[in-house]
């Protein structure tokens, strides 16, 4: 292959993984909490457009992101009264909330197609992006990527030292014994969803404001599903999200990088690509994440006591 | 398929300006768009050619409607729009073919016209322009620009109108540089934004630095090839150029309202007969949209001598002996290929690299 196709591979890879990685670290704390949230990507749209919408009515790219986290978090509490108070199926739940996130955003998306925005840009970090190799793949991307492995870092912090974060993970192992142990089950799952929306937001941000510099109706993609499945794959743990981001992300961007380059590869086996490096490292890590899911999810998928 | 020649074209509409026709006031023609009007791309090129319809038939009533999929939602718009009195149905998108067929059964007085469509029915026509001679065009600009002589070009799939283009985009710019070579990615979509992107990263870093595309809506490739300093040539809509006041070389714009305004009076005077109306550069269904800053002089003289020559006859884009990418003859010497190209081409022609399968 020809010269700078690693450095042009690996820079596009840590790119393509920010919105996935936000997503999943997003949906890790929800599912801690013994929820699943199949509406992923319906979040991310909301997020998408609504920070696409405030970041050109202010002109303001902060104002876009802060509103389009504050959009998500909310949107996802949608889910707070249909399946904790009503107890109703989370999983159906789920893909109701992700159509309705793709209608609503493509409502209060219309006006806004047809614009762009210079958005999030890149920000070379001095000294550091001028390093040879590594300088262009991690120092000379934007705000958003060089906060991944802080945000990763918080929200191990948030689950596994504080106070909350034991709450939080007691209700998702088994919420009747939190209950009897005096924990908020309700409010702490509520809170739940609302932190794991405003990192859907954050994604969704990333993708209309850092990478599409655009709005347009199902902005996403997929990549919201991609999100779920990676939280598996990560066997619900914060920081094994990012190496598991990297992976889709580098996937994808290969995709793109081998026709850049010219590769004799039919683009359609490329595009299933990242979909069967899914199923080729399921398998192979069958083992590791066996026993680290939440207790509470597995009433989910096997519905054998639904209630409070 | 009857191709309708220039000349009756223009003596059609050359009639029909002189004999001043009565444009009745109550005609009301329906427009069924698949996106919104606004993208910058193929629906508001579409939605500017009714804008063009609309000042040519002062008194003409036009429904608008978008984002209407290519279901039985459009068959109901459809009929909703023929309730409220309209007697001209334009269906702007493929996938309205059988909607509009299904329709055109059921009111036999209704006039229907889609783009791009293959059917016919007493009173369906259709109507496209021939996408490659204006990209062609494109391409002679693309390689004048270029200084790495590598050029790109970000689609969705290898289907054979795209093909189609993506070559005659190479042969236009190997006309300026023999050695000019177009590298092709394909997204498996027509709108993932962040793919597209993408892809303009990719290719700016493997030395690109004229990049086209057919997606529909190219804001984000434009956009993101503006920002990496390299130049572009658009598709679908003129008003792309305001993404890249730099680095906008041109672009391939349909331009139908001629188109419509021709169709609509001939409907309205009751001399209108069901035919796939496909016209080229000749035509006026596509034109190259306004040069940017950095197209020479020089440049512009080649391309309207190209254009000339096109339409005179005298210059085959498709002229054999032609190569694909894989060393096989696919014109003769001696042969060449015309508007059915449109519908059959399944290879790339040497010196894109890319896979046409």
């Amino acid at each position: 292959m020809t010269e700078g196709f690693l450095e042009g591979w690996l820079g596009g890879a840590v790119l393509t993984s920010t919105p996935i990685f936000y997503a999943a670290l997003g949906e890790t704390i929800v599912e801690k909490a013994g929820l699943i949230n199949l509406g992923v990507e319906g979040t991310m749209l909301v997020g998408a457009s609504v920070s696409f919408a405030v970041a050109s009515a202010t002109g303001s790219v902060p104002a876009g992101l802060v509103a389009g986290m504050v959009a998500g978090g909310l949107f996802n509490l949608l889910l707070g009264p249909l399946v904790i108070v009503w107890g109703a199926n989370q999983l159906a739940s789920g893909l109701a909330l992700m159509f309705f996130g793709m209608g609503l955003s493509a409502f209060y998306g219309k006006p806004f197609v047809g614009s762009s925005l210079d958005g999030l840009s890149s920000f070379p970090i001095p000294w550091l992006s001028s390093l040879p190799f590594i300088g262009s793949i991690l120092f000379n991307q934007d705000l958003l990527v060089y906060m991944m492995i802080p945000a990763a870092a918080a929200v191990w912090y948030l689950l596994s030292r504080t106070a909350w974060g034991l709450h939080l993970r007691a209700v998702g192992e088994d919420r009747l014994v939190a209950y009897a142990a005096g924990s908020r089950t309700g409010l702490l799952r509520h809170q739940a969803l609302f932190l794991g929306g405003v990192l859907a937001g954050v994604a969704g941000a990333h993708l209309s404001l850092a990478i599409a510099h655009t709005w347009t109706e199902g902005l996403t993609a997929g990549r919201g599903f991609i999100a779920v499945s990676l939280v598996i794959f990560a066997a619900w743990s914060p920081l094994r999200i990012l190496p598991g981001a990297l992976l889709f992300g580098g996937t994808l961007a290969l995709q793109i990088q081998l026709q850049a380059r010219g590769a004799q590869v039919s683009p359609f086996l490329l595009d299933m690509l990242p979909y069967l490096v899914t199923l080729l490292v399921l398998v192979l890590l069958r083992n590791s994440s066996r026993g680290r899911m939440p207790e509470g999810l597995k009433e989910v998928f096997e519905s054998s006591r639904e209630g409070r | 398929m009857v191709k309708k020649t220039i000349v009756l074209a223009a003596a059609a509409l050359f009639c029909l300006a002189t004999a001043v026709p009565r444009v009745s006031a109550d005609t009301i023609v329906g427009v069924l768009h698949l996106g919104p009007i606004n993208d910058a791309g193929y629906n508001q090129a579409s939605h500017e050619g009714i804008e063009v319809l609309k000042k040519n038939i002062p008194g003409l009533k036009v429904l608008e409607a978008e984002n209407i999929p290519e279901t039985a939602d459009a068959e109901r718009v459809m009929e909703q729009m023929i309730n409220k009195g309209a007697t001209i149905i334009i269906a702007q998108s493929f996938g309205y073919l059988d909607p509009a067929l299904n329709v055109a059964k059921k009111y036999p007085k209704v006039t229907f016209l889609h783009a791009a469509g293959y059917k016919l029915a007493p009173n369906l026509g259709t109507f496209w322009g021939n996408n490659f001679e204006a990209m062609y065009l494109a391409g002679i600009a693309a390689g004048a620009a270029s200084k790495s002589g590598k050029l790109g070009f970000i689609t969705a799939f290898p289907i054979p109108n795209i093909l189609a283009s993506i070559n005659a985009f190479e042969l236009g710019a190997r006309t300026v540089n023999p050695k000019v070579t177009t590298t092709v990615t394909y997204n498996n979509s027509f709108v993932d934004p962040v793919k597209e992107g993408s892809a303009v990263g990719a290719l700016a870093d493997a030395g690109v630095d004229v990049i086209s595309m057919i997606v529909d809506s190219p804001i984000t490739v434009v956009k993101t090839a503006e920002a990496r300093g390299i130049y572009t040539v658009g598709f679908h809509s003129a008003a792309l150029k305001r993404f890249a006041p730099k680095g906008w070389l041109t672009g391939v714009a349909y331009t139908w309202g001629d188109l419509y305004t021709q169709e609509v009076k001939e409907i309205i005077a009751g001399t209108w007969k069901p035919s796939h109306v496909r016209g080229g550069i000749e035509s006026g269904y596509l034109t190259l949209a306004d040069y940017g800053p950095s197209v020479t002089a020089e440049t512009k003289e080649k391309i309207a001598k190209a254009k000339a020559a096109i339409i005179s006859g005298k210059l085959k884009i498709f002229q054999g002996p032609l190569k694909d990418n894989n060393g096989n003859v696919v014109i003769p010497a001696g042969k060449a290929g015309g508007i059915e190209l449109l519908d059959t081409t399944n290879w790339l022609v040497e010196g894109v690299i890319g896979q046409a399968k």
